[in-house]
Formats: C-alpha cells, structure tokens, sequence
C-alpha cells in the first residue's frame, strides 16, 4: 500500500476545491521575501561586466585600477573560477558561460565582476576594468551557422548522433533522428503530398523578477546562498562543483521566485556572487539589471523548419517528416532533439521520421522555455496539417480527429501511449460553442494541438505532525505559482484533515533530501506522489500509536477519515482515535510522529491540449488583435483548479506574444538590439481578451491521483492556432514567427501580386 | 558625496532618510528603508513592478529620484492594508487567484487602487487598459482584470 503509483479511483474531499493559497497574504501586502528583498550585515554590491562583442578573443583584463579604487573589495575574472569539470563537458559549459575565460561567445558574456561597499562604488569600478579584445567573425542566424563557411562558435565542439565520427570541428553540435516505418514508401502511396518551410525568432521567458542572489562564502570553506531559483537543490550540486565546495557545506535557500518558466533552472551569476564573496569574505548581494537578463540568459531558440506531409484523399496521412534546425546559443544542448521528439506526438503516424540539428551560434546560451522547443516544432506541424486538410477540402478538427493518436499508438518519439488526452481534447474543441460563435468582419478563427511529455524525477519530503494535530509538510520542489495550495490538499485528503490544518513550507537544502528542479511540468506530479507516501508514512505510524494505545495488533487498525479506527467485532467498544488525539499523547506513546518520503517520482503522464483563436487583423495596418481565446487541457487530475486554469491562460498568453509581438533583434554587429521591455514588448492587460479554459480530467494511471502535470502544454498551441487563424481571416498561410504586422503586410501583397 | 536630507510621509508616517543625488525612489524604498513590496523588475518604467503614488498619483518609482520626494505623500504596497484588516483589492486577488508567482502583485495592487480611486465602475476595457502599465507574464491578466472588477462591485454595495 505504502509505495503504490496506481491509480485508484476515489471520491475526493479536498482535492479539487479552490482554498486561498497559503503564501496569498504575504504576496498581497509586500511581505513575501524574493531573490532581491534580503540583506546581510556587511553585504557588499556585485555587479558584472560584459562582453560588448558577439565573438572576440580575450586578449588581456587590466584589474589593476578596479582595484584600487576605494570601497572595491574583490574583483575577479575567469582565474578565480579555475576549471574543476574534471572533464565533465556539461559543467565547463556551465563555467564558461557563467565567466568568458579566453573568449567571448556573445553580446553579454560576463568578462570579469567586482564586489565593492556600495552600488555607485562598483560602477565605477566596473569602468576601470579595462578588457583588450580581438574581434573575431560571428554568426547569430541557425541557417547562416550551419553553411560550411561560417565561423566557428566552438572549436571544441564535433558534431554528435553522426556516423563515422566527424573529422573536424562544427556549429552543429548534435543530429538527433526519431520515427519509425518507411517514410518514402509513405510519400509514395500518398494523394497530396504538402511540403512547407518555416522561421521562428527567439523569444526570452520574460519572468519579471531579474535573477538575483545574495553568497556568502567563509575561508573555513562553508557558505549559503539566498537566490530565486526553480530548483535550489541542482544549483548547489552546481555551484559545488563550480567552486570545489563540498555539497554539505553549502545551504541554499530559495526565494519566493518571480517566475522561471525554465529561465531559473540553470546557473548564471551564483557562482561569480560566490567567487566573489569568497575573495572578499564578505557576503556579496548580486541583481542583474533587465539588460543582463535578456542579454545573458536563457532565452528559447530561433529556428529554421522543414515539414512534409503525405495524405490519402480519404483524410489518413501515410507518411510526415520533418528537419528541424534549433539554435543553442554558444554552448550544446537538446533543444533540437526535444523539437524532433514532440513534432508529430499528437498523431497516429505509420510512417515518420523527424531530424533535429541543435546549431551553435554567438547568442546567448538557450535555457528551457516552458515545454521547450515544442512549439516551435508545433507551429511548422500544425500550420502544415491546416495547408493538407485544406488541399483535401476536410475540416481541420476532422482532420486531426482522423489521424490522432490514442492508447496503443506508438508514438513518433518512441514509447506507446497508454490513455491520453489528444482525441478528447479534440472532441471539446469540436463541441465548444467558440467553435460556432460568429465572427465580425476582419476576424478569423484557428485551432492547432499540443503535446509535452511531463517529468518526473528525484523528490523527497518530510510531513511532521504537530502536537495538536496541525501538519508541517515539508517539500523541496520550488512553488512557482500556488503548489503550496495543492500538496497542502494532497496531504489534507490523505490524513483525512481540514486543508487548513496543514502548512506546506518549502526547505533549504540543508534540511532535506534531494529534490530536482521544479520544471517539465513535475512540481505537483512529483512532490504530489512523494506528499502522498509521506502521510501514508505517517498514518502508519498513527496507525500503530494507535494499537500500542489499544494493546491489540496493528494489523487490526485502519486509517479512515482522519481517525484511526479498530477494525472487527471484537474491538467495537474501541472509539476511534482522531488524529488530533493521537496528536496530543504522542509525548508519551513514543515521541514524534512524523512521515518521510524519498522516491523518483516515474510514470509523469503525458500532456495534450487543443487550443481555439479568435483573431482580428487591421485591413490597413496589419494590426492584429486576439479577441477570443480557448484552451482545452487534460490535467489528469485538477488538484486546485483555480492554478491549473492559471497555467492554461499564462502558457496561451506567452504563446500568443510569441506568436505575435516578441523577438530577440540582432544587428549586423551581433549586438542584442531590444534588451528591455519598451522594445521586446511582452503582452499587455490591454492586449488580450479573457482566456476561457476547459480542463479535461484523464488519470494518469501512473500517479495515485492520476496527475499528470499542467504547466506547460499550454504555451504549445498558440503559434500555430493563431497562425491558422490568420490564415482564415487573411487568405495567406504566415510561415515566420512572430507574425508582425509587417510580416502579415508583406504576406497579404505577396498572395495579392 | 555629500547626501541630501529628505523629509516626507510613507504610508502616513513622517519619515527622513538621506540619499544622493542620483538615487531612485524605489532604491530608497528597498535600501534604505527596507520597504521591499515594491520591486524593480526593469529600472526603466515598463513593468510597473515599483509602482506607488507620489501625493495621490500613481508612479514608477524607478523613474522617481529618492529626493524629488521631499514634502510629498508616498503611498506603497505595505500600507495598503488597514491593520490586519486587507484592503478588499488584497483578498480579492486572493480569492480570485489573481497572483501566481506574485511578483508583480504589489504593482498591480496599487495601480489598481489608483484606478478604482478615480473610476469607481470601470468597463473590462478600462481596467485593462489602466493596467497596462503593468506586466504580468504568469496569469494571462484573466484573473487579476476578475479580481479588480470584482473589488469594484464590492466597493460600490458599501
């Protein structure tokens, strides 16, 4: 029972109610503590300097004057991040990134920091550092990157997934190929074949609280470190490891985090913040400026995307490929691979191939944007899917109906599906009365799928009961939007208590086991599962309080409603023990009563979505306006729903400023044209309409809830919806992301002339 | 640098802080007087995370100097609240769900106070558009342009 994954069906009392989330007061009146809001007596100021350049050798950093200056205790180049990856190509990317040592990759690259007394003190020091580059060639576009002639991000890097093993160095770090049956055949056998090319622009998480951290490192090789992180447990394993620190001796606590989205979940100026207070013995507060943010960190990847779709006149599609060019920024990642892997996720595919080449070029390094590299991916499928339902004269919902996936398919990226969400997605959006509302002049309307895969992972956790009868549920997976509200309800259904009884807190990494990051959607998947065999823990312990109380077996108690009750004839005279009882004479039947859990958290349940757009294009300007807005999701199981209609509407708004507003823009210099909010314009109160959402409950069969994780799904199927949608207002199939007014112009007088 | 001696009302209270020349209101909020509800999410006026009131009018205070509030009223997150009682705006976005990570709720508070002030029974278009000074990349905006509307009503039965 304890351990038990399965899903079982239950009538919930808890679960699925909509309480006030346990953190609302503190966030409501200022109180809550981020990244930026703590202080140590003797703090000093870090600040950065970055590189100016998109590709320069490092030829010599003058500190010498920094130094001097009075008021600066540390500065500190690449020599004081000495290289301990003892190999690890992963980790000395990390180092890299987080400090140039003999070039610089891109506009932004941290060259050198200072730590001084005050903020006007390091900025003057920032200026007396004086940094001798030599500017080298660089390429910012994937396509221009991938041309035999461009020049080379990483010397280091040879391409990977190819065979023989390449000879010399290249941009594309990685070829990754999935799929399976005989695609050619299937184009064969084809009646319409579509093939069409698409772009996308790289976009930034745009979370509105900067990065920051406040280190505090001693000689005697201890420290802390107080950051707005999504997972603080891998940052201090990385930051150990950056700094030849032992795991132990460094605690981090997370802040109240400002929004991540993926953009938290990789190491960028802790460890500088470290080094530097190292060097200064002093505890050294770091924020990054708005410019550093976009600049420096984890924006998604621009992309370059081929797709071919093969289909029968009958509406079943034989055969669909797809080559998907993914830009990392100056270091290696997956960002192609996981493109190839989720492209055609959403269809029962007989023939299917997808190639990712994940690209190097002078940008920053790419970070994890919620469901990463899937819409990109999902915007070239789906437009596609329109162009073949339109070249067959089939409605584009029949469309996908005829051709979803379900349980038993095996997927384009490898695994069978057991029971899924696409095909009742499908079916609401093809009921739900948006479908058949009318539309006004200059409006069209588009619909388009999504699918991620949802993680699970390391997670442990504690549950303590109180002496009277309160539960202190102790997790270490970062809340990044009201998952407090729902383990809090997880643990309350379990034992059998009020909601209000428990108070969920998230730890330091000193006081708990190790927890992996909160991201691919695994938050409340995982620390879900792991809350529920921790009060299974605890009621085991209640349980057996109970039967020493009693003096009969253990076996003869069950837990039921919050109580533990004597089972059997012969103990009908036993009243029940509430929890709160138990609670109270636990001073004397054996001390504390507590739960403990430490799993991998397997079995994260597949995710899809289908989303309806509603848009509005400006016959002069090209202006375009979203005027209504659906999303239909599969949760698995709405724990809180009022958070899980949140992660639906936040995902559909950062898909559509994707979609239609938001770009990084490089000069011909390599120098990020529009790092600041007033130029990479994120959407605006006043730019959307209400987000309506239909949540859609299939259990996954591998959680005892039947949760399957809803965070990021959501942001998959805008691009494409409002894509298709523009399509059907505007006769032009837009093919480049963001689909600016200028774009949609160009698009209309091309289709015109 | 020699600082400048200011004297002014946060929250009601009389307070005096000195502050150079070139500091930010919002630094002196979170610096020196260690009012941290309000929050720089850009230092250049696009997000509206600092937002406060200079004498009744709704501000950036990253793009207000620490001394330019010499003898004015400046009102912030963490005087919202009457004692332990919330302004109905705070339980609103609570009940409402209109806060995910909450950083940007202290902006949006205060700008919404600022917008009920002046507009008692503001149209859905009204709202949005007083808000949209205010960035806020996890809700969407449905729930927070919910809660605000329904502040309204609530203070209109009163």
């Amino acid at each position: 029972m304890a351990n038990d994954t399965k899903f079982r069906n239950r009538q919930f009392k808890s679960v699925g109610t909509r309480p006030p989330r346990p953190d609302g007061l503190d966030k409501v009146t200022g109180r809550a503590k981020f990244g930026a809001d703590t202080f140590a007596p003797g703090q000093l100021i870090g600040l950065v300097l970055r590189s100016p350049h998109a590709h320069a050798e490092i030829k010599r950093i003058d500190t010498s004057k920094a130094e001097k200056l009075n008021g600066v205790k540390a500065v500190i180049t690449s020599k004081d991040l000495p290289d301990l990856t003892n190999g690890d190509r992963d980790l000395y990317d990390t180092l890299e990134n987080c400090m140039a040592r003999d070039r610089a990759l891109y506009d932004g690259h941290a060259v050198a920091a200072v730590a001084a007394i005050d903020a006007p003190t390091a900025r003057k020091a920032l200026k007396l550092i004086r940094v001798t580059y030599k500017l080298l060639p660089h390429v910012t576009d994937v396509d221009e990157a991938m041309k035999p002639n461009a020049p080379l991000v990483q010397p280091r890097v040879y391409t990977r997934g190819v065979s023989p093993k390449p000879k010399s160095p290249s941009n594309v770090a990685k070829v990754s190929e999935f799929g399976h049956g005989d695609v050619e055949a299937g184009f064969k056998a084809a009646d319409v074949v579509v093939e069409k090319s698409y772009k996308t622009e790289q976009a930034h998480q745009g979370y509105i609280e900067p990065h920051a951290c406040l280190a505090s490192v001693g000689p005697d090789g201890h420290g802390e470190l107080w950051v707005t992180t999504q997972g603080h447990f891998i940052y201090r394993n990385t930051c150990a490891s950056l700094l030849g620190m032992e795991v132990a001796k460094l605690k981090v606590t997370s802040s109240e985090i400002g929004g991540g989205f993926g953009g938290k979940t990789h190491v960028w100026m802790e460890p500088i913040a470290l080094a530097l207070s190292r060097k200064a013995n002093r505890p050294v507060k770091l924020e990054m400026t708005r410019d550093e943010v976009f600049r420096s960190t984890g924006p998604t990847s621009s992309t370059s995307i081929d797709v071919k779709i093969g289909v029968k006149k009958n509406g079943k599609i034989t055969a669909a490929s797809a080559h998907l060019r993914y830009q990392d920024g100056a270091f290696p990642g997956i960002w192609a691979m996981l493109g190839a892997m989720t492209a055609y996720a959403c269809y029962d595919l007989k023939n299917v191939k997808t190639v990712g080449y994940d690209v190097l070029v002078n940008r920053p390094k790419v970070a994890a944007y919620r469901a990463p590299s899937a819409p990109m991916a999902a915007f070239a499928i789906e437009s596609t899917i329109n162009e073949v339902a339109a070249e067959i004269g089939m409605d584009p919902v029949d469309f996908r109906i005829k051709n979803a996936a379900k349980e038993g398919t095996k997927s384009s990226y490898g695994p069978t599906y057991g029971p899924i969400g696409i095909g009742p997605t499908l079916a609401a959006v093809k009921k739900h009365p948006h479908m058949r509302a009318k539309l006004e002049k200059n409006q069209g309307r588009g619909m388009a799928c999504g699918f991620w895969f949802n993680f699970g992972g390391e997670t442990c956790t504690d549950l303590n009961i109180g002496v009277d009868g309160t539960v202190t549920l102790t997790v270490g997976t970062i809340d990044v939007g009201g998952a407090r509200a729902s383990l809090s309800l997880i643990a309350a259904e379990e034992l059998g208590i009020p909601y209000e009884s428990v108070k969920c807190n998230i730890t330091d990494t000193g006081s708990l086991g190790h927890n992996d990051m909160t991201d691919g959607s695994r938050g409340t998947f995982s620390s879900g599962m792991s809350t529920i065999f921790a009060a299974r823990n605890a009621i085991e312990e209640l349980c057996q309080r109970a039967a020493d109380t009693w003096e009969i077996s253990v076996k003869d108690v069950v837990w039921d409603d919050g109580k533990a009750t004597a089972k059997g004839k012969k103990h009908k005279k036993l009243k029940p023990l509430s929890l709160d009882e138990l609670a109270g004479g636990s001073p004397n039947t054996g001390g504390p009563i507590a739960g403990h859990s430490q799993i991998v958290a397997d079995g994260a349940g597949v995710s899809f979505a289908s989303h309806i757009c509603d848009i509005e294009v400006d016959p002069e300007t090209s202006a375009t306006k979203v005027v209504r807005y659906t999303v239909v999701q599969d949760a698995g199981k709405a724990i809180h729903p009022d958070y899980v209609e949140g992660q639906f509407q936040g995902g559909a708004a950062q898909g559509i400023g994707w979609a239609l507003n938001e770009e990084y823009i490089y000069d011909e210099n390599g120098r990020l044209q529009n790092p600041g909010f007033l130029d990479y314009r994120v959407p605006v109160c006043s730019d959307l309409p209400f987000i309506d959402t239909q949540i859609l409950e299939i259990p996954n069969p591998n959680h005892p809830y039947g949760i399957r994780g809803v965070g990021e799904t959501s942001i998959v199927p805008p691009l494409a919806a409002i894509g298709n949608a523009l399509s059907d207002v505007a006769g032009v199939r837009m093919t480049h992301v963001p689909m600016s007014p200028p774009r949609i112009r160009k698009a209309i007088k091309e289709n015109q002339a | 640098m020699a600082g400048t001696f200011v004297s002014t009302k946060i929250n009601g209270d009389q307070t005096e802080f000195v502050c150079q020349a070139g500091e930010t209101l919002l630094e002196v909020l979170r610096n020196r007087l260690g009012l941290t509800g309000s929050k720089e999410g850009c230092g250049t006026g696009d997000c509206g995370a600092c937002s406060v009131t200079l004498d009744g009018r709704l501000v950036c205070s990253c793009l207000v100097l620490g001394v330019e509030a010499q003898g004015r009223k400046v009102n912030t997150i963490e005087g919202l609240a009457d004692g332990d009682a919330l302004h109905p705006l705070q339980s609103n976005f609570i009940k409402h769900a209109a806060l995910q990570c909450g950083i940007c709720t202290p902006g949006f508070l205060i700008a919404s106070k600022a917008l009920l002030d002046r507009n008692p029974n503001p149209t859905d278009e009204e709202i949005r558009f007083a808000l949209a000074g205010n960035l806020c990349r996890c809700t969407g905006y449905d729930k927070i342009v919910r809660a605000v509307k329904a502040t309204a009503k609530d203070l209109r039965k009163k």
